[in-house]
């Protein structure tokens, strides 16, 4: 009874146009900033901050890059990872080469290094579509991974041959290192997350993410429509890699506070890939909803036996929760390909109309 | 393109001098020709049809037409301008615009983003500003929805507006397709076979339009149709293709007194 | 100018110098061009009959291997084990067709290559699950398979052949040639080309669908079991070997992804190739190339032959 939309009528394009046409959605995206910037730091204990809000928003992040690439440009890639590693070492060597620079601001400029990668891995996706291009993204990742371990200059010629993130402060406050608040750390991954999906959503409701929806739906169309395929095609991988990258240089900087080859490997461009299939292809909202699938599913199935007092093996816990993501994969595809999105839609709709069912 | 060469029709139309000129074109797929050293030309702001049996290579000639497949002889000239290959977002930004045979709509997006998919070129606003939404992209954003709004009424869509194309039925599908095929403004529109698989009533709803628009808008038509009838009703000039030659040109009336193309029509052993 | 010799003169040197060596290299390469080349199988056979893009090809490699040491060490004995794991890929072919492919039929090709990334990662737990998270060693002797090596004199040095890589050769070759026997000359064959020209056609003359993705999917496992254990006897058998196992995609790429013949000279390519390129220039990049050397390829050929290298070219229509 309470979500409706009658009596709103929309009188001018600019209303009819928003990304959020009905008062409930708006009054909701009020409360969820509310709730992320008051709430959750006032009252979040640093377990909650640390080990699931910001590993969430981190991943929802990439999510939405790959989102722009797999869902709204229908490019896969199995390259998620490795971009992601990209705007992490970039992040390491500019805050190594500018040390006095404001650490968030360089946070934001690796993404541009990842963007330029990315663009060079697109550029076979010009020429050759769909499956074909799984195998140069997995080029992608398999040979960036290999520069992450071979190229010494990146980690700055560490024999652990990790990357840690120093102590570096913005105003006086320490934003990163090991003696950075949780909190701190959770509002600024928080702003940048927030502003990007914010600038994600323009792109997407504009001429630019129509036409790397065109370029999905039906290219042959899109390109007698007057799009050209290269811009279009190599704008998605530089904005999707561009969010890559930030996420990534967010990980280590802002969560993990170091990392190796290993943090950016294959299994994390799957990761992504099924945050993006759970949560819906195609839709924004639909990558926090995949994110905290993924996230949130390992949690609380560790917590699960241990609320039932069996002590059952982590190793164990390891492999059903395997099982349960691959199965819960493969029953989306089946049930509703659209993701968690679509059937919050659904429910919604119903909502909608409700208690009528039509 | 000299007023010299313009005339009036009979509903009062101008029809001026060739707004194209297709020459000695052919084309072929490894060794299979389909099409061979044909030429004709397209009048300013009439409506010509291409006609032919299955397999004549009618749409392969809107695909040279508009630059998807490249003739190994031959040249196009389009308002003045001559050329032998293009990319097809060339044609566009030239003002070729074009349907379908089989309905090439984008499955995933509503009436409104595929009408407004066909204003892509006509939108200028940069990286920056789109990124932004509110100021300059948006002004434009609702400078061109009223343009497609528009359209949308000229084409009795509105009750669709925002519906997912892949929901609607053939014939609106094809309807919106003409829709986003408007919203170019183009110069030239091409429709490959706007009529396929459509009962009488769509058929004359479809007609009406094609007809509204060479005359409202002033368009120039060029479209490949199985239906004489209507070929007869609408079209001004009309050239035959038949194995990838062409057999006739001329009025609707001569070419249906033609015997080669009664031939080709009836299965004459060539 | 010494990084040119370094790159164009020195390797060839290397080769020239040392005979042996280099004929051990291009046997090594030859051998797991071979294996590659059986991933390859499995995947063009379920490409073929289905349209499928059976990511999960890697997957089931390790996992019929695991299923059959850990089927061993369970206490049956080796030969029965063998005879299990069939019977388990044959169940897995039945629940993939029944619980997987029948609700997707029709569905965009991209859906169904992401519900067998879905079931690679469901295997990977399921067999770890089942069989444990250590890594094994396989049951080389206890099935039968030769053990031990040959040293053969070969212009001034020596060569050392593993009678297992030997058997592989053999076995590869002996799969390869009776699943070709198979599908051009008996009835199931005809069906499956059939199928894989046109579902729809093939449905009208009464083939039934479901069945031939069964039979294709088990013949997939079968080459998987042989597959693995040809591996597992080279390496260790755990879930590491996916990373390999990825590999046959560039080998697909190469090939073309419906072409038996493909498959088999992609696979030595890629074999010969990576070994070659990482023994002789690897060194100077710094080594570990292995990891990335078969997908440049397969990139860099892409971009100038997008169908294969048996593949037929596409004209798109609209």
């Amino acid at each position: 009874m309470i979500y409706r939309e009658t009596g709103q009528f929309k009188t001018n394009y600019k209303a009819d146009n928003s990304i959020f046409p009905i008062l409930q959605d708006r009054i909701a995206i009020i409360f969820y900033l509310f709730v992320a910037f008051i709430v959750i730091p006032a009252f979040g204990s640093d377990f909650f901050i640390n080990s699931m809000m910001i590993p969430f928003l981190i991943f929802a992040l990439a999510a939405i890059g790959l989102n722009i690439l797999t869902g709204f440009t229908g490019q896969i890639s199995l390259g998620t990872g490795a971009f992601m590693g990209v705007g992490a070492y970039s992040c390491y060597k500019l805050v190594t080469i500018f040390p006095d620079t404001n650490v968030i601001f360089l946070i934001v400029i690796s993404g541009f290094f990842s963007a330029a990668i990315g663009m060079v891995f697109g550029l076979p996706s010009l020429r050759i579509k769909g499956f074909y291009l799984v195998v140069t993204t997995l080029a992608a990742q398999f040979f960036l991974e290999w520069c992450f371990i071979r190229i010494e200059w990146l980690y700055n010629y560490n024999t652990s041959g990790a990357i840690e993130v120093p102590r570096r402060e913005v105003f006086n406050v320490i934003v990163t290192g090991p003696e950075a608040a949780a909190v701190t750390q959770y509002l600024v991954v928080l702003s940048i997350v927030v502003a990007m999906t914010w600038i994600a959503s323009n792109l997407i409701h504009g001429r630019i993410g129509r036409s790397w929806m065109m370029i999905r739906d039906m290219d042959i169309a899109a390109e007698l429509m007057g799009v050209r395929p290269l811009y279009a095609k190599l704008s998605a991988f530089a904005v999707s890699s561009f969010y890559a990258g930030v996420a990534g240089a967010m990980m280590v900087f802002m969560w993990l506070g170091a990392a190796e080859v290993e943090s950016f490997d294959v299994n994390h461009s799957f990761l992504i890939l099924f945050m993006v299939i759970i949560g819906g292809l195609g839709s924004i909202k639909g990558s926090f909803l995949g994110a905290a699938f993924i996230w949130m599913l390992p949690v609380v199935l560790r917590a699960f036996p241990k609320a039932l007092g069996l002590d059952v093996p982590v190793a164990t816990v390891e492999h059903v929760n395997f099982m349960i993501i691959g199965g819960l994969i493969i029953f989306f595809l089946i049930i509703e390909p659209n993701g968690l999105a679509r059937i919050w839609a659904l429910l919604k709709q119903k909502l909608r109309v409700w208690p009528f069912p039509y | 393109m000299s007023s010299d060469q313009s005339t009036q029709t009979a509903d009062g139309r101008t029809i001026g001098g060739p707004i194209m000129e297709v020459k000695d074109i052919s084309l072929k797929f490894g060794g299979v020709t389909a099409i061979k050293n044909i030429s004709f030309d397209i009048n300013e702001g009439e409506i010509r049809a291409i006609i032919g049996p299955n397999g004549a290579g009618k749409t392969s000639m809107l695909n040279v037409i508009n630059g998807f497949y490249h003739p190994q002889e031959g040249q196009i000239v389009f308002r003045g301008e001559a050329r032998t290959a293009m990319r097809p977002y060339v044609a566009a930004s030239q003002g070729i615009s074009r349907t379908f045979q089989n309905v090439a709509l984008f499955e995933g997006m509503s009436t409104l983003d595929n009408i407004m998919a066909g204003r892509t070129l006509k939108m200028k606003k940069n990286f920056f500003w789109q990124m932004l939404r509110f100021g300059p992209a948006e002004v434009e954003e609702f400078e061109h929805r009223k343009v497609v709004e528009e359209i949308i009424d000229f084409l009795e869509i509105q009750a669709i507006r925002k519906t997912p194309v892949g929901r609607l039925p053939y014939g609106l599908q094809k309807r919106v397709e003409l829709g986003r095929a408007l919203a170019a403004e183009p110069s030239l529109l091409l429709l490959d076979e706007p009529m396929a698989g459509m009962n009488v009533e769509e058929k004359e709803d479809m007609s009406r339009f094609i007809l509204d628009v060479n005359d409202q808008f002033g368009t120039t038509i060029a479209l490949i149709e199985h239906d004489m009838g209507v070929v007869m009703d609408i079209a001004d000039r009309v050239v035959v293709l038949d194995y990838g030659q062409k057999i006739a040109d001329g009025l609707p009336a001569e070419v249906q007194a033609n015997q080669d193309v009664i031939d080709a029509y009836l299965g004459v052993a060539h | 100018m010494d990084l040119l010799y370094d790159i164009f003169a020195d390797p060839f040197v290397q080769m020239a110098g040392m005979p042996d060596f280099f004929v051990q290299v291009l046997w090594e390469g030859f051998v797991t061009g071979t294996l590659y080349a059986l991933i390859a199988l499995g995947f063009v056979l379920i490409f073929k009959a289905s349209g499928v893009f059976n990511f999960a090809q890697g997957i089931m490699v390790v996992f019929a291997a695991l299923t059959l040491v850990g089927l061993y060490q369970a206490g049956v004995p080796a030969l029965l084990a063998l005879v299990l794991s069939l019977g388990v890929m044959g169940t897995l072919a039945v629940s993939v067709e029944r619980l997987v492919l029948r609700h997707l039929v029709n569905q965009p090709d991209i859906i169904l290559f992401m519900a067998t990334i879905g079931l690679s990662y469901f295997l990977i737990g399921f067999g770890e699950f089942i069989f444990g998270g250590e890594t094994k060693s396989m049951i080389t002797s206890e099935l039968g398979l030769p053990t031990g090596s040959s040293v053969v004199d070969f212009a001034g040095g020596i060569v050392i052949f593993q009678h297992i890589d030997i058997a592989a050769v053999v076995i590869a070759g002996i799969l390869v040639t009776s699943l070709a026997l198979f599908f051009s000359k008996s009835r199931i064959g005809r069906a499956l080309r059939a199928v894989a020209d046109d579902h729809q056609a093939a449905l009208s003359v009464g083939i039934s669908l479901n069945q031939i993705w069964v039979i294709v999917w088990f013949a997939a496992g079968i080459v998987a079991l042989a597959t693995g254990i040809m591996w597992g006897a080279r390496s260790d058998v755990s879930f590491a070997l996916q990373i390999v196992a990825l590999k046959a995609l560039p080998v697909l790429i190469l090939g073309g992804f419906t072409s038996v013949p493909g498959a088999i000279v992609g696979g030595l390519i890629i074999g010969f190739g990576e070994k070659i390129f990482e023994v002789y220039w690897g060194g100077l990049l710094g080594g570990g190339v292995e990891g990335w050397f078969a997908y440049v390829i397969a990139l860099i050929f892409l971009l100038f032959r997008p169908q294969g290298l048996f593949g037929e070219k596409i004209i798109e229509r609209i």
